[in-house]
């Protein structure tokens, strides 16, 4: 049986783990295409503050959300060191800026302990619930939250 | 394969042959009489209603066997193709298109309509040429509905049910006098079949040997089980059987002993040939189908079916039926197996259509080898994928260029065919996403027969150029505004007979559709002889609609122009042809969607002429690089009519924030890309830029004031939407030399925009924070 079988039918999750300033976010390792380098994105008119733009991914254009500024934390300055995780964001593709990958995670269920009761809307609408490692906290998203309906639907 | 997809197949299929139909018709229309054209319009009713028939389409079947014995009257030169018969064939040619669309669709088709040309076929067919052309000139639709009896019969039963087919006069001339000779006439062969047990142990089946000598001609064959011990005693790897097989075939002993000939080792074969009247004497037990034959006597059997038409006929369409289900599927086998399934469902004399059959079978065939069918997303795939190594290349020149200073080297040599062959592969790539224009003017030119028969006028279409090739995806966008000016064209161009008459014109209208390739677009004029725009009319027109003043002063360019302004329609009453709501800005908006242009010449009382210039592909496109506020942005290089360098004496400010510039002493807005685009808080200094003129929707001119110019070159389009949203002012996405995205601009939108309508700035991604 596959690793990636064996997790499912345990009910475990693969999870990737990733930085933004000195908090951790990870996200269901099966929405990631892939984790490329910063490159400099072709800015959009009226778009919202958090897009930084969009660029060239083999022939596609990719929007590039800075997940920090769209989480409402301090907008990034995007540099060499800065890594982009394309995912797919319900039947679209959008790459999120992060200051860098930390870890592939596996948790089970019982590890994910549901969000405190916290005043932030924000934390309210996309965090699915926490859980520790090594004394680090690491808040899990749902993608599909950042990106309600209309960015995939607009169109 | 599944029954699906060769149903799809078919009528993929059945699209070819009704172009090749209505093609056809149009030539015998021009008085083209060569029996190949006659033939190639029978082949095509023919295969469509064989192929209807195996799947099952009984509307379509019968509807084409009528069709089709109508069309078997001009092919044997009972029924002269005159124009009247013309009419109404071609009008069978659309109801044919029609059923099939429905067979395919699921829709249904105007029962009056089906049953009204029925009728008119069948009196053609009868050579009722007089009574025929009268019943033409009334539209089909207003023909008493109950329709008598055989005709109603003949517009629903299936294929095989001889009653329905049986008042349809026919011609047996072809076959009729020789056929039962022909049955006669094969030798009757004996032929003792029996198989040794190897014959199994390798494999071969003595059930198939006997089913390809059944090929052969008409057979009965009798099992003899004589040696089959008891249960207990039998071997399960011996043979017992053996068989006994009577064969009236024309290939002779030969041709018996060639279907045993690779098992002739392992049984034993004893063919003998049988005097005429021994057969009777047979002890066999033959297989129903011969039992008229070899029964009774043989000369009798014929001599019935010589005299029994009807039977003949039901048999006759059997063979039809049967040959062309087998050629709609198996295209390769199809000339071979024609020729037996009629031979085994009729009698062994090749009838005519039969020949037929296997002669279109052969043309069929002949073409399959030059013409592949493939899945648009394939090329697609492709063509995106022959895009990324353009840009690739693209990017990797540049990177050498910077990196290597000594630009002789050889990898710049190398580097400079390589760029020569990616344009040529993206040339050839894009080469078949083109298509002949010739489908979309076939289609106009039944819109101009319903047209001129509703309206009661005389037209005739001539097309040019209809091998003109163009992107699909042009094509099949062009369908539509192509149709609406044609129905102006026929509806409000064209002048009624007695008016054209008065006029000293030719009763009968013309109207032209060119298409032809000039500078990188595709030209398409769509000209008529008719009266040309009413200018007074449309004048006042626009005034009564408040498109005007009633003090305008306009050139007549610019009255003609308006028929293509918004809320415009000339028509004196909504008619049902061209007065749907919609009207010439509907056209001009769709041919500006594919980035093309439409302009209009006029002169009274010698018609119109409107030319549609439109881009070759829309994966391409040729646009003009610029820099706004530190951005690259591609203009649509069709958009621009002139850049110029704006002096200072040039601009004059106009109210609060308005700015204007003066060319050649008339005052065109400027519109500051930069900041409608909200690239920059205020509006950057127009000296320092460059503004591009453009025309836009609606005609106004506009001097884009841009930062600076980089060049101009050939883009590949890109979609936004597939991953983000549309962006109001953006119309796409390419991706430059450098590898980056630039955005080309939507010029109409940042026009309007200018003109107060401000873009809409809740992006989508705006509403999720």
């Amino acid at each position: 049986m596959s690793y990636t079988a064996r997790n499912l039918t345990n009910g475990d999750r693969e999870l990737i783990a990733f930085r933004i300033g000195d908090q951790e976010f990870c996200v269901n390792i099966m929405s990631v295409r892939e984790i490329r380098g910063w490159t400099p994105a072709t800015a959009m008119p009226h778009s919202p503050h958090y897009l930084l733009g969009v660029i060239n991914l083999r022939g596609a254009v990719l929007p590039i959300v800075d997940l920090s500024a769209r989480l409402g934390m301090k907008p990034a300055e995007p540099s060499q060191r800065h890594v982009i995780i394309v995912a797919q964001v319900k039947n679209q593709v959008a790459g999120l800026l992060v200051d860098a990958v930390s870890d592939i995670l596996t948790v089970t269920d019982d590890n994910i302990q549901p969000v405190p009761e916290v005043s932030s809307d924000l934390e309210r609408q996309y965090a699915r619930g926490i859980f520790a490692i090594d004394n680090r906290m690491i808040c899990m998203i749902e993608l599909d939250a950042l990106f309600p309906d209309n960015m995939s639907e607009a169109a | 394969m599944d029954m699906n997809e060769i149903k799809e197949i078919f009528f993929q299929e059945c699209e070819e042959q009704l172009a090749e139909l209505e093609s056809g018709l149009m030539k015998l229309n021009d008085g083209d009489r060569d029996p190949e054209t006659v033939n190639a319009v029978f082949r095509a009713v023919h295969s469509i209603k064989g192929g209807a028939g195996a799947f099952g389409l009984d509307d379509l079947v019968s509807f084409a066997h009528v069709f089709e014995t109508t069309l078997d009257c001009v092919r044997s030169n009972k029924l002269e193709p005159s124009q009247d018969v013309l009419k109404v064939m071609l009008r069978s040619a659309d109801v044919l298109a029609d059923l099939t669309n429905a067979a395919r669709d699921g829709g249904k088709v105007e029962e009056t309509r089906t049953r009204g040309l029925v009728k008119e076929l069948e009196a053609l067919a009868r050579g009722e040429v007089l009574a025929a052309s009268a019943a033409s000139a009334e539209p089909p639709a207003a023909k008493p509905a109950p329709a008598p009896a055989p005709v109603a019969a003949a517009a629903k039963p299936s294929p095989t049910d001889d009653s329905g087919f049986q008042p349809i006069p026919f011609s047996f001339d072809d076959f009729g006098g020789d056929e039962p000779a022909a049955a006669t006439s094969d030798p009757a062969f004996e032929v003792t079949f029996k198989p040794r047990a190897d014959l199994y142990a390798k494999g071969n089946e003595a059930a198939l040997l006997l089913r390809d000598l059944a090929r052969l001609g008409e057979m009965s064959v009798n099992c003899n089980m004589d040696a089959l011990p008891r249960f207990e005693d039998m071997n399960p790897e011996g043979a017992y059987f053996w068989w006994v097989a009577t064969v009236r075939t024309a290939k002779g002993e030969e041709g018996i002993r060639s279907v045993f000939e690779f098992a002739e080792w392992d049984c034993d074969i004893e063919v003998r040939g049988l005097e005429e009247n021994v057969e009777s004497d047979m002890p066999m037990t033959p297989v129903p189908f011969d039992l008229a034959i070899l029964d009774g006597d043989g000369s009798l059997a014929a001599d019935e079916q010589h005299h029994d038409d009807h039977d003949h006929d039901h048999d006759h369409d059997h063979a039809h039926v049967a040959a062309a289900a087998v050629e709609a599927v198996h295209t390769a086998q199809a000339a071979a197996s024609v020729t037996q399934a009629a031979r085994s469902a009729a009698t062994a004399a090749p009838s005519a259509a039969a020949a037929a059959a296997a002669q279109q079978a052969n043309n069929v065939a002949a073409q399959a080898g030059q013409t592949i069918r493939v899945d648009l997303d394939r090329v697609d795939r492709l063509i995106n994928l022959v895009g990324e190594l353009v840009i690739n290349q693209a990017m990797l020149s540049q990177s050498v260029v910077e990196s290597d200073n000594n630009g002789a080297s050889s990898i710049n040599m190398g580097l400079e065919e390589l760029q020569q062959l990616t344009r040529e592969i993206q040339d050839s790539v894009m080469a078949i996403r083109a298509q002949p224009v010739k489908p979309v003017f076939q289609r106009m030119s039944r819109i101009v027969r319903e047209v001129a028969d509703m309206t009661g006028k005389q037209i005739r279409l001539i097309t040019e150029g209809e091998n003109t090739e163009v992107d699909k995806t042009v094509i099949d966008k062009l369908a539509e505004p192509l149709t609406h000016m044609i129905r102006n064209a026929v509806d409000h161009g064209v002048e009624t007979p007695e008016k054209r008459e008065a006029a000293g014109k030719n009763p009968e209208g013309t109207v032209r559709l060119s298409a032809k390739h000039r500078s990188g677009r595709i030209i398409i004029e769509l000209s008529d002889d008719g009266a040309g725009i009413n200018r007074e009319r449309v004048r006042q027109k626009a005034i009564d609609n408040d498109l005007i003043t009633a003090d305008a002063n306009l050139s007549d360019e610019e009255i003609d122009n308006l028929i293509f302004a918004p809320g415009f329609s000339t028509a004196e009453k909504l008619s049902d042809i061209s007065g749907r709501g919609v009207g010439m800005d509907v056209v001009k908006r769709s041919i500006q969607a594919l980035g093309g242009r439409i302009s209009i010449q006029s002169r009274p009382g010698h018609g119109s002429t409107f030319t549609l210039s439109l881009p070759l592909t829309l994966a391409v496109l040729d646009g003009m690089v610029v820099t706004v506020a530190n951005q690259t942005l591609v203009v649509p290089l069709t958009a621009i009519v002139e850049t110029l360098q704006p002096e200072a004496d040039e601009i004059h400010s106009f109210g609060p924030s308005q700015r204007l510039i003066s060319i050649r002493n008339s005052f065109c807005p400027l519109v500051d890309v930069g900041r409608i685009l909200d690239f920059r808080p205020v509006a950057a200094d127009p000296v320092e830029g460059v503004a591009l003129l453009v025309e836009s929707e609606g005609g106004g001119q506009r001097a884009l004031m841009v930062d600076a110019i980089q060049g101009q070159r050939q883009v590949v389009i890109k979609s936004l939407e597939a991953n983000y949203t549309h962006v109001p002012g953006i119309a796409a996405a390419t991706i430059l030399g450098d590898g980056r995205v630039a955005l080309i601009l939507d010029v109409d939108a940042v026009v309007a925009a200018s003109r107060g309508q401000s873009l809409k700035t809740e992006t989508a991604l705006a509403a999720a924070g």
